[in-house]
């Protein structure tokens, strides 16, 4: 499967939302934990490495 | 002095070669009296292959050195006759605990199989190992083990090597067909044939203690993450024979390694993990930088390398002596051929295909166990830490979680030597795998699978053969046949080896699976003994 970069979420403002106010009350510190740990979490969930390498190159501007 | 263990000293004695001032040709000089090289001259034996194995000291292993065996050496040594009594001396353990923080963060279990001889692991002071190989070496007439021999200078000729020794009488020259260089991370062989020795050395040091003390800790491995103990940092404690306990504390790089080495620094470190106030004595402790290198080519003309001198891993996955022992075991069956003549050199070079692929699977292993361990920027200490965190409540991240990936076999999938199966083969051990050992009966007294392998080929045949052996030239293959030769009473044996009535395998000398087939074929296996020999 291909990574898909088109749009796949219902509802994407009300996502985007969800995803800024799950960090609100927190510090940088704690922000940067969290989105380590969301990063492992999706990755597993997603488990194809081709689809994995793909977004890690996508988010580090190697695409 | 160690409290719990006498040194041996070894007396040195004057070669009559050097009292005669005669220089002779041996076939076969190992350089140090390491594991690695002691190994080697014990397997040297056993193919009937006379050797002389120089050190230059008088004693086994000082300080704090090698403690975990794993499996497939503890068999490696069985076969040199060391194996049992390493695993009767030896603590053997198959549980490994990770803890982050103050809490258990998970567990894992080396998961032995039954009905194996040798277990999955063990620890024993290296000092231990290499005294018992002394000992079966003084039973073997063609191992001339000599002490304060040091390798000064030595030199490639003509189909054969010139070595300068000094010895506490003096420098004089030795000739050798072959060299075996063991002589350790800082071999010195090396620069003396001009060798590469790349890798990395990890910005991290370590305090490496032996503690005595009665506790009733069970025979576990236990790694902490960041302890309350010893914050941000990680500790290793290992149980050991004789009540002593291996402890490493990470330091960080920017330690003051003098300093940390002092008793007045070890004593409180290890009184804060213990948490209470029992006794214990501090039997050795040393600061290590780890590193991970290996060597461009393990042969440079009638020089081989084996052991550290080869490669060098960081010791999470206990690698260490363990890579090299079975060095020696994939290297001296092969000498035996080239120098009996029964194989070309192209077999010694399979050594290099072999091993360097074994040695690059152990330091890929243990540089992403360091890599997790001693994180090399902060964005990778945040992921490490997300994963420990984690590791509680989610599976998949106790997965990630790398505190040392244990020494393993590496099968050696694509080697030259191997005869790829022509026919689909569910199950069972495929080509370039070590065999798998079973119990089973010969002359109506039970006995191990592996221990009726290793001298020479072996064609394992689940069904009746016409033969009592397979030949390539003057190389026989001695043909073992179950039901006849060996009973596999509780059926272990098939069942490992995938075996249908007829089900053939060769295994090489050094237990390694070289080809196999669904029927007893005398030209195929012929001509597969021939590949695995080179020829
Ligand atoms: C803290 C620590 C923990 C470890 N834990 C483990 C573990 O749990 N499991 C594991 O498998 N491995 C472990 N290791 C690694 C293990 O100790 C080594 O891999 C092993 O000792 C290598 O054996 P060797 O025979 O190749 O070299 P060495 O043991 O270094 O032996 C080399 C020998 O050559 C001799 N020599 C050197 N130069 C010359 C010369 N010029 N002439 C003559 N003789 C010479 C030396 O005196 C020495 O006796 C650990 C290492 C350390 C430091």
């Amino acid at each position: 499967m291909d990574l898909n970069l088109n749009p796949n979420i219902d509802d994407p403002d009300g996502f985007y939302k969800e995803l800024i106010d799950s960090q609100r009350r927190m510090n940088d510190t704690e922000a940067a934990m969290m989105n380590c740990k969301l990063v492992l979490i999706l990755a597993n969930h997603i488990g194809d490495r081709e689809v994995i390498r793909s977004a890690l190159r996508m988010a580090g501007g190697r695409l | 002095m160690l409290k719990t263990y006498t040194h041996p000293r070894f007396s040195y004695k004057q070669s009559p070669e050097q009292k005669a001032g005669e220089i002779l040709r041996h076939k076969l000089v190992i350089i140090g009296a390491g594991p690695v090289g002691l190994a080697a001259a014990l397997d040297a034996a056993n193919q009937g292959l006379p050797c002389v194995i120089l050190d230059d000291n008088d004693t086994v292993s000082m300080g704090s050195r090698a403690v975990c065996y794993a499996k497939r050496t503890l068999e490696v040594l069985d076969r040199l006759g060391v194996g049992e009594r390493m695993a009767a001396k030896g603590v053997n353990w198959k549980l490994g605990k990770v803890f982050f923080k103050d809490a258990l963060s998970y567990q894992f279990d080396l998961l032995p199989e039954a009905d194996n001889k040798m277990p999955a692991m063990i620890n024993l002071q290296q000092y231990y190992l290499e005294e018992y190989m002394v000992e079966a070496i003084s039973r073997k007439q063609q191992v001339d083990l000599r002490w304060k021999h040091k390798i000064t200078a030595l030199e490639q000729k003509d189909g054969y090597v010139a070595l300068t020794v000094e010895t506490p009488d003096g420098v004089f020259t030795m000739e050798a067909d072959w060299v075996l260089a063991c002589d350790g991370a800082n071999s010195s062989v090396r620069n003396m044939v001009g060798a590469q020795w790349a890798g990395q050395a990890f910005q991290d040091r370590f305090l490496i203690a032996d503690v005595i003390m009665s506790a009733e800790y069970p025979p576990e491995r236990w790694f902490w993450f960041d302890p309350p103990f010893h914050p941000n940092q990680s500790v290793l404690l290992h149980r050991q024979p004789d009540d002593v306990w291996r402890i490493d504390f990470q330091l960080g790089w920017d330690c003051d390694a003098a300093e940390e080495k002092k008793p007045e620094s070890i004593i409180p470190r290890v009184r804060a993990m213990l948490g209470d106030d029992r006794p214990f004595e501090l039997e050795w402790a040393s600061v290590y930088q780890f590193a991970c290198r290996r060597i461009d080519n393990f042969r440079y003309g009638r020089v081989i390398f084996a052991g550290d001198s080869a490669h060098q891993v960081s010791p999470f996955g206990a690698r260490g002596a363990n890579s090299g022992v079975q060095d020696t075991d994939n290297l001296m069956w092969k000498l035996k051929l080239v120098v009996d003549g029964d194989a070309s050199e192209a077999l010694i070079d399979s050594y290099h295909e072999e091993r360097a692929f074994a040695a690059d699977d152990n330091i890929l292993n243990s540089t992403r166990s360091t890599d997790f361990i001693t994180p090399k920027t902060p964005s990778s200490r945040l992921y490490r830490d997300a994963v420990l965190r984690l590791a509680h409540e989610c599976p998949f991240a106790r997965r990630l979680v790398n505190s040392g990936r244990l020494s393993m076999p590496t099968p050696y999938a694509n080697s030259s030597l191997n005869t790829p199966d022509e026919e689909p083969f569910p199950g069972g051990v495929a080509p370039g795998t070590n065999a798998a050992d079973a119990p089973v009966r010969v002359h109506d007294q039970d006995a191990w699978f592996l221990n009726q392998t290793g001298r020479g080929f072996t064609v394992l045949s689940f069904g009746p053969v016409p033969a009592e052996y397979v030949a390539f030239g003057r190389v026989q293959a001695k043909v073992l046949e179950v039901g006849k030769d060996i009973e596999d009473v509780s059926g272990h044996l098939a069942i490992r080896y995938g075996a249908d009535p007829g089900t053939t395998y060769l295994i090489r000398p050094d237990q390694y699976i070289a080809a196999r087939w669904k029927r007893f074929d005398k030209a195929k296996i012929s001509r597969a003994l021939a590949r695995a020999m080179a020829s």
